[in-house]
């Protein structure tokens, strides 16, 4: 039953190594076979996802917009334009100026070539906070600080794209992405909000955003993998991936009242911490996955599994325990984008709704196929080293 | 009988444990005996070297155990320590907190000290390939750990016994609001009866203070660091870093009450509004910050008349003050030059990810205690910001409401509302 409070999506905004929009993601997602876009040489013996090609000016107008920004908060501004657009809100000034806003966000990009200077200068310096005081105050960018700010993603977005009602970021991996949909969706349902952007970005062609994860040993080496197929493999099991996806929420009887088009309904959305160490994840993700979709029929699941050994393991045997679940680990083609992978897995989950068609299996060894029309599909992000979430995802 | 519906018929909030630390001390008896007494916390800076840079004084807290130990460890403490005596106060089970956490905390990054170990623990390559490569091989989670966003909130959950997937937020200098703001949130939505706000900074490094300093946002007054944040002076010249913790239990009156717990303040409003003019400059017109009073002022359901007393965003540039002034004279008309006004930063410099949560602490006291801390350094008014800044003094005073500012960069405004007593 529809409820006027209902969650929308209204508009979807996407980008990854396989294109940007929602139908380029579509058709190349749905069409059997596709091979992931790889790029396996620049950061050897890692393996990454690489950004398409991208015109900036197509959702930066500005270049003095641009040059304040690095890569990730460009990538996430132009995800958000895309999204925007799609929801017909961008440009719409009385739409942007009352929308809310929260952003899933890790850090922007060091200055690789400064830390190398300094790093290399401190083999033969004992007083290495001097030379540090030395090399910062006369070689960092002053306004590089600014693109390194997690919460600067936000804030471009309002400058470029005039959101103002509110902006909030909220940080911790995949975690920050389940928070921040689940938050958003929770202010919509409740009448505090009524229409909300949503999203978040990662920029993995950056040495920092790999020792993010490599510190653990998380990265996997060697020759690629499906998602579904490192266990035992050298390495950590992870193989990242730049994009960025950004969904436009909205209550159901404002998405009405402006006539637009709705992919999905945002149903129940479910988060958790599992202690790890002391053995909880695998029943924190059946709790979860009971909560979030109680059996009903077959169910399609677009999982956001990152490869990372435990967590894969567990997410892959909990969502085989149902015969009736079919999974599909998008990571496998768009590699593992930190805090915008939640959001990602919803947006890809409403497209599945929305064309009333199943993606086919993107590992023919280790997922199944799904006959008919997918009706409810849910979305995971089970995260590499902490939190958990999960969204279900329902015909509009 | 108190009522436990506000006006627009949501939960009331209420709160009933409050934590606080900064560079005046640990707790709320320290802090607020020397913010009464008008002490400043400001001082040189010893926790690094000072050669090559233009600012050498900060609010760095400097007296706990992991003061030394890298902004990461030094905020989880900060942020327990906080917590631990607000939870304390609110007498509640400080294993089994039983509400969600909502954590405003600075952005990570690697520490400097960790990255000049792993690199020179090796010898092979260079840079980041050598950085990688000596990761990978790491026995230990420690240094992992200190570079995931959601780590502290990860080990207070554990520290705490908090429910569900701790937030970990940053909305700049506006963060510890926000946290308050989305505790107050989640019990009004009926998700919880109580919440654990933390905001917590303790990443006055180097670094930070190169990268505040490029942007020539922070005081050089050296030789006199107490002297150095005077907010609304004609003289002020830029913030002072600081680092500190406030911690609030939020709790549902009804809650709060049923259990029998002290109702220490209630938390009426929230309301922020997104600047879109530029990165760290507000829109010439102020119409952002006016309008997030306007919004938190709607939300407590209260009318401009009815705030007595204004915990000021105050960071000492001479941008912020001078917005402030311009948002605040706008919202509040001429009862602006007759109402108090003051800047905690005055004494306790700009803590950043935390300030909203400790202002908001201190505005509880203030109106707790009917005391409202002054603004120091107070001895050069800038003729154009006509204000009653509770010069230099504390001043008694019966304060029944507060509006706490939050502005930060990125566009954030953020404003709060408190009230000494449920309406």
């Amino acid at each position: 039953m529809s409820s006027p409070h209902d969650v929308v999506i209204t508009g979807i905004g996407l980008v990854s190594s396989l294109g940007e929009g929602p139908d380029a993601h579509w058709q190349k997602l749905a069409q059997p076979g596709r091979e992931p876009v790889l790029e396996a040489a620049r950061f050897a013996p890692y393996t990454v996802h690489p950004l398409p090609e991208i015109d900036w000016n197509l959702q930066i107008a500005k270049r003095g917009d641009q040059r304040q920004m690095e890569t990730w908060q460009r990538l996430g501004t132009y995800a958000a334009g895309l999204a925007l657009d799609d929801a017909g809100i961008k440009g719409h000034d009385e739409l942007c100026t009352t929308m809310d806003m929260v952003v899933a966000a890790g850090g922007g990009e060091r200055d690789e070539a400064v830390d190398a200077d300094i790093l290399a200068a401190s083999e033969n310096r004992n007083d290495r906070d001097v030379l540090l005081n030395e090399k910062l105050t006369t070689e960092l960018r002053p306004t590089l600080f600014l693109a390194q700010l997690s919460n600067l993603l936000a804030g471009n977005i309002s400058i470029v794209h005039k959101v103002t009602g509110s902006s909030r970021t909220f940080m911790g991996e995949e975690g920050a992405g389940v928070a921040a949909v689940e938050t958003a969706a929770a202010r919509i349902r409740s009448g505090q909000s009524t229409h909300i952007l949503v999203g978040g970005a990662f920029q993995t062609e950056h040495s920092d955003m790999l020792l993010g994860y490599e510190l653990a040993g998380y990265l996997h080496r060697g020759p690629w993998k499906p998602v579904w197929q490192r266990q035992g493999a050298e390495g950590g099991g992870v193989v990242s991936g730049s994009g960025g996806a950004f969904l436009v929420l909205e209550q159901r009887e404002h998405a009405a009242s402006r006539g637009r088009k709705i992919y999905a309904e945002l149903g129940q959305i479910v988060s958790g911490r599992a202690r790890r160490s002391r053995g909880e994840l695998d029943a924190e993700i059946a709790l979860l996955l009971k909560q979030a979709a109680p059996p009903n029929g077959k169910l399609l699941a677009m999982s956001g599994a990152s490869g990372a050994h435990g967590a894969t393991i567990a997410e892959k045997s909990a969502l085989d325990a149902d015969p009736a679940i079919a999974t599909r680990g998008f990571s496998t083609l768009t590699g593992h984008m930190k805090e915008a992978q939640f959001p990602f897995a919803v947006a890809l989950a409403a497209l599945a709704v929305d064309r009333k068609a199943a993606y086919p299996v993107f590992d023919a060894t280790a997922e199944k196929p799904f006959e008919g029309i997918p009706a409810r599909v849910l979305a995971t992000a089970i995260g590499y080293h902490q939190f958990e979430g999960m969204a279900l995802v329902n015909t509009a | 009988m108190a009522k436990f519906r506000d006006h627009m018929g949501r939960p009331v909030v209420a709160v009933t444990g409050i934590g606080v630390v900064t560079s005046l001390g640990v707790g709320k008896s320290d802090n607020w005996a020397a913010l009464t007494s008008g002490k400043s916390g400001i001082h040189p800076i010893t926790r690094f070297p000072v050669d090559h840079l233009n600012t050498r004084i900060s609010g760095m807290v400097d007296f706990l155990p992991s003061s030394s130990k890298g902004a990461s460890l030094l905020t989880y403490e900060l942020a327990e320590t906080a917590a631990q005596e607000a939870v304390g106060e609110a007498g509640l089970n400080s294993g089994d907190f039983g509400g969600p956490l909502f954590l405003a905390s600075p952005p990570v990054e690697l520490d400097w000290h960790d990255r000049f170990s792993l690199y020179n623990s090796d010898k092979q390559d260079s840079g980041a390939e050598r950085l990688l490569r000596v990761a990978r091989g790491l026995k230990e989670l420690d240094v992992f750990e200190t570079t995931q966003f959601g780590s502290i909130a990860d080990r207070l959950a554990d520290r705490f016994g908090t429910r569900g997937l701790p937030i970990t937020l940053s909305t700049a200098c506006a963060s510890g609001a926000t946290a308050i703001q989305l505790g107050v949130e989640a019990i009004r939505r009926g998700e919880c009866d109580r919440a654990l706000s933390i905001g917590a900074d303790g990443s006055a490094t180097a670094e930070a203070l190169i990268r505040f300093s490029l942007l020539s946002a922070l005081s050089t007054h050296n030789d006199n660091p107490e002297k150095a944040s005077k907010p609304f002076s004609k003289d002020r010249d830029g913030f002072v870093l600081a680092e500190g913790s406030g911690a609030l239990v939020l709790e549902s009156l009804e809650a709060a009450l049923a259990r029998g717990a002290a109702v220490l303040g209630i938390l009426s409003g929230c309301g922020e509004k997104a600047d879109d003019f530029h990165r760290t400059r507000s829109k010439p017109d102020g119409s952002p910050a006016i309008a997030a009073v306007r919004a938190a002022l709607a939300d407590a359901g209260l009318g401009e008349d009815e705030i007595d007393y204004v915990n000021a965003h105050g960071t000492s540039t001479p941008e912020n003050d001078k917005m402030e002034h311009l948002s605040l004279s706008t919202v509040f008309g001429e009862r602006i030059g007759s109402m108090p006004i003051s800047s905690n930063k005055s004494m306790i410099g700009h803590t950043l990810s935390a300030a909203g949560a400790v202002e908001a602490a201190f505005s509880l006291m203030t109106m707790r205690e009917s005391v409202i801390p002054p603004t120091i350094n107070y001895d050069n008014p800038d003729p154009a910001i006509v204000l009653d800044v509770v010069p230099n003094k504390k001043r008694d005073a019966q304060v029944r409401t507060v509006l706490s500012n939050s502005f930060g960069f990125g566009g954030q405004n953020t404003c709060l509302v408190m009230a000494r007593e449920p309406v």
